[in-house]
């Protein structure tokens, strides 16, 4: 294979991942019809408190064990997610604010909050030689070294794998499971699944938590895996929790749909840099930001395509954005 | 002796100072079909509400086969065998039929859709209906939801079925066949409440019937010793003096002339289907029916919002001379219908929806109609403020100050508001629909008054109430709708509540030129 194609998918995928765990997290949430467009934000919280815990737990105990860093890295990061999502659900659901004006809310605080505490705690420090970075650069041995194909199918750390794991749990979880019927429910016309005996609020807070706490993950792998170990204190995490949410549009809800959904916006994201080689051209620097442009227009794309089509099955839930009162019918 | 399948006793519902449900006591047997029948706003859905856990009432106890019971919620109901189907459905629309089914199982029960899906079918065999438990729910007709509904709380194992208007959206063989499936599951020992309006299907389906009128319980019949004549008197009740005045007016001009006026809703459904009448200036034309039989898609085609069928025609006259040049308002926008100089002042019957913007205050909304007089690009708000003080003055609207958003005033200054603002536009036909709805008594009679004003001015009213007695003593001539077709129009001096209701309850088949 082509060096420079395979180049292009070991950057796709890692990219791709990182939205993966974004959008996956954010159709959780939006099935229970909570429309959070504090995605960017849950993202840099998760990705902050994950990197901070397991770099003072290296940091202050003589010899830090492999796996409780990893786990710490981990739990704190979809900890401190899910507290993201508690304020958004308590303002939308117990209090019935504009869903829109939190989530944007969610996503300024959670910058602010993650770029204060990063100055100020880790002040640009690097977690290059640390345990934790090693555990999630880790690649599957023997199989990641059986040439091409090896290298783009086992080279990457473990949260690549879980991601793809997750997508098909949630499908089988939506569609299989009683809790995840009962979830689609409340999302789609949560009288009637109050009619039947749903907890409306529980389903919508529990919903919304989780699925921040998942966001959080992508958050978490761009600092430790995909920007090899470095907290960045540039505003990248936000533009990719954007692509989150626009991936949760391009896969119409199906988590399925995340999996290559998520690689296809990694490799429309780095064309710009692998394409003109591949085919010899030379493209002048300012065309760069314009072909990064791409996930976005096959999201646009992909609304007007199902907006034609007007297949109910692609369709947002239909109580997306919209608070619950049980008072009103 | 049988306990009842279910029985009310001194039921009493308020909200607010409205009172819903006084006193009601009913009871059904086991096996039994009862209708209850009632006006408008009688409180038939109230009371059933309170027997599926919608509403809780303030006073009264309810006993289910004997026992007295508390239904605080839908899941007390569903425990107690009470399952309710309203005209609303509460269905998923992206779910299959067998998935809105699985929705309401109890929450231990193993989730197995195999399981489901073969007591579903044992349902249908059992009863006679006919589902694809596998279709989409948004794929299904009206009728077909309604199935399903039913089989949903038979699922959950209702031994008492509550049906709120189940005909009012089917065809008659569709009708017919639900009627079917009802008379097996009496046959099977379930008791089933029906609330229905339409007189020959009550003497069709149900043993016995309650009758309620005005929130108050009037008393039960067998229905094979009851008549559509004598439902309809316990219905209207006898006739209250209400001492409206009827000024005569001079003069008398036609003003609209509507001809084969139909329209269709989105589903398919002719909800005005021909409809033919003649309008005067100096008269107010009462339209009276059960509330959703085509007045609110009458007036609106009128008035140009709604699409009409082709070979609809509304003229009118613009002079009071007849031969003279009438103007066609079909395909017109309401803007054009306007600017051609025809005054049509519309009412609508969700007065802060689409009659004032609630948050706006009295003189934004006199804007609302004015704001693109004048020729400059800055609107004038000095006129509006003058009318808005005026209204307030004439009409004494209470409210703090003309600036006050409109929503925070009470019901009857929101509808005094509208009207003085469409009677400021100096209209030759005024149309009102429930223009006293939710008004004090008081508030109501200076709404009449306002309307006799306009009459003896020489406008045309076509005035849609929902009060037989008001109509009677307010109105000229009172046009009855029924299923969208115009029943009958009387004339108002020599017609009774009786022949009115009789008119709105049962459709005169193929009897077109019996409208006097």
């Amino acid at each position: 294979m082509n060096s420079t194609l395979i180049a292009w998918i070991l950057r796709a995928v890692p990219f791709g991942t990182i939205i993966m765990y974004g959008a996956l997290g954010e159709i959780v949430t939006e099935k229970s019809g909570n429309l959070n467009l504090g995605v960017p934000g849950i993202m840099y919280l998760g990705g902050f408190a994950g990197f901070a815990s397991a770099y003072l737990y290296e940091n202050a105990v003589a010899e830090p064990n492999y796996l409780l860093c990893v786990l710490l890295a981990l739990v704190c990061a979809f900890l401190a997610a899910m507290a993201g999502g508690l304020i958004y659900s308590f303002l939308t659901i117990t209090l019935r604010a504009n869903q829109n004006v939190t989530g944007l809310a969610l996503t300024t605080f959670g910058m602010g909050v993650a770029n204060f505490f990063g100055v100020f705690i880790l002040n640009g420090r690097t977690a290059t030689q640390s345990l934790v970075y090693r555990a999630f650069q880790t690649k599957m041995p023997v199989l990641s070294g059986l040439g091409a194909l090896g290298q783009t199918v086992f080279g990457y750390g473990f949260m690549v794998y879980a991601a793809i794991a997750l997508a098909v749990a949630l499908h089988f979880f939506f569609t299989r499971t009683r809790a995840g019927l009962n979830l689609r429910a409340v999302g789609e016309n949560p009288a009637t699944a109050d009619a039947a005996g749903v907890s409306v609020a529980r389903y919508k807070y529990l919903a919304t938590c989780l699925g921040a706490g998942i966001s959080g993950l992508g958050g978490l792998y761009y600092v430790l895996d995909y920007n090899q170990g470095i907290w960045a204190t540039t505003g990248q995490i936000e533009a990719l929790g954007w692509l989150a949410v626009a991936l949760v549009i391009f896969t119409t809800w199906k988590p399925l749909n995340a999996i290559w959904g998520s690689y296809l916006f990694g490799a429309l994201y780095w064309l710009y840099q692998f394409m003109p080689s591949l085919l010899g051209w030379s493209l002048p620097g300012y065309v760069t930001d314009l072909i990064q442009m791409l996930p976005y227009v096959v999201t646009i794309i992909v609304l007007v395509v199902t907006s034609l089509h007007k297949r109910r099955e692609n369709q947002p839930p239909a109580s997306l954005g919209l608070a619950y009162f049980r008072e009103e019918r | 002796m049988t306990p009842y399948a279910i029985e009310l006793h001194h039921i009493t519902k308020t909200f607010g100072s409205v009172v819903a449900n006084r006193d009601v006591s009913l009871a059904v047997n086991k096996g039994e079909i009862l209708s209850l029948l009632g006006e408008n706003g009688s409180g038939k859905t109230t009371l059933m509400n309170m027997l599926s856990g919608i509403y809780y009432p303030d006073e009264g106890e309810i006993y289910v086969e004997g026992e007295r019971v508390e239904i605080r919620d839908p899941k007390d109901a569903y425990a107690l065998g009470i399952g309710m189907v309203h005209q609303h459905f509460k269905l998923i629309d992206v779910f299959t039929a067998l998935e809105n089914i699985a929705l309401v199982l109890d929450a231990h029960e193993r989730y197995d859709l195999k399981a489901v899906r073969e007591k579903a079918r044992a349902i249908c065999e059992r009863y006679g209906f006919v589902i694809d438990l596998d279709q989409k729910v948004y794929e299904m007709s009206v009728s077909q939801k309604q199935t399903l509904e039913i089989i949903k709380m038979l699922y959950r194992g209702a031994r008492l079925l509550i049906l709120d208007e189940p005909t009012a959206v089917l065809t008659p063989q569709e009708t017919e066949r639900l009627f079917a499936v009802l008379r097996a599951m009496r046959a099977d020992g379930k008791s089933i409440i029906i609330i229905t309006h339409k007189l020959h299907e009550v003497l069709e389906i149900s043993d016995r019937v309650s009758i309620l009128r005005k929130g108050e319980y009037v008393g039960t019949v067998e229905t094979e010793r009851a008549t559509e004549d004598s439902l309809t008197e316990m219905m209207v009740g006898r006739k209250v003096e209400l001492n409206i005045e009827r000024p005569l007016s001079s003069e008398r001009h036609l003003r609209l002339s509507v001809h084969n006026l139909s329209v269709q809703s989105a589903d398919g459904v002719r909800v005005l289907d021909g409809v033919t009448f003649d309008a005067y200036s100096g008269e107010i034309l009462g339209i009276a029916g059960i509330s959703g039989n085509g007045q609110k898609e009458l007036l609106e085609a009128i008035a140009g919002l709604q699409k009409t069928l082709p070979d609809s025609s509304v003229l009118y006259y613009p002079d009071d001379d007849r031969d003279s040049s009438a103007e066609q308002l079909i395909g017109k926008t309401p803007r054009d219908i306007r600017d051609m100089g025809v005054h049509l002042s519309f009412v609508p019957e969700d007065r802060l929806g689409m009659g004032l913007v609630g948050s706006m205050g009295m003189t934004d909304n006199m804007m609302l109609k004015s704001y693109n007089e004048g020729g400059s690009p800055i609107a004038d708000r000095s006129a509006p403020r003058k009318l808005a003080e005026e209204i307030r003055e004439e009409l004494d609207v209470v409210t703090p100050s003309i600036a006050t958003p409109v929503s925070r005033l009470s019901g009857g200054n929101v509808q005094k508001v509208l009207v003085g603002r469409e009677i400021a536009a100096t209209p030759t036909v005024l149309m009102t629909a429930y223009a006293v709805r939710g008004l004090d008594i008081n508030t109501s009679y200076t709404i009449y008054h306002l309307l006799n004003e306009q009459k003896q001015r020489g406008v045309a009213i076509l005035y849609v109430g929902e009060d037989l007695d008001v109509l009677v003593d307010l109105c000229d001539r009172i046009l009855v709708l029924c299923g969208g077709k115009c029943n009958g129009v009387l004339d108002a001096r020599h017609t009774t509540k009786e022949e009115i209701g009789l008119l709105m309850t049962s459709l005169k088949q193929g009897k077109g030129g019996d409208q006097r």
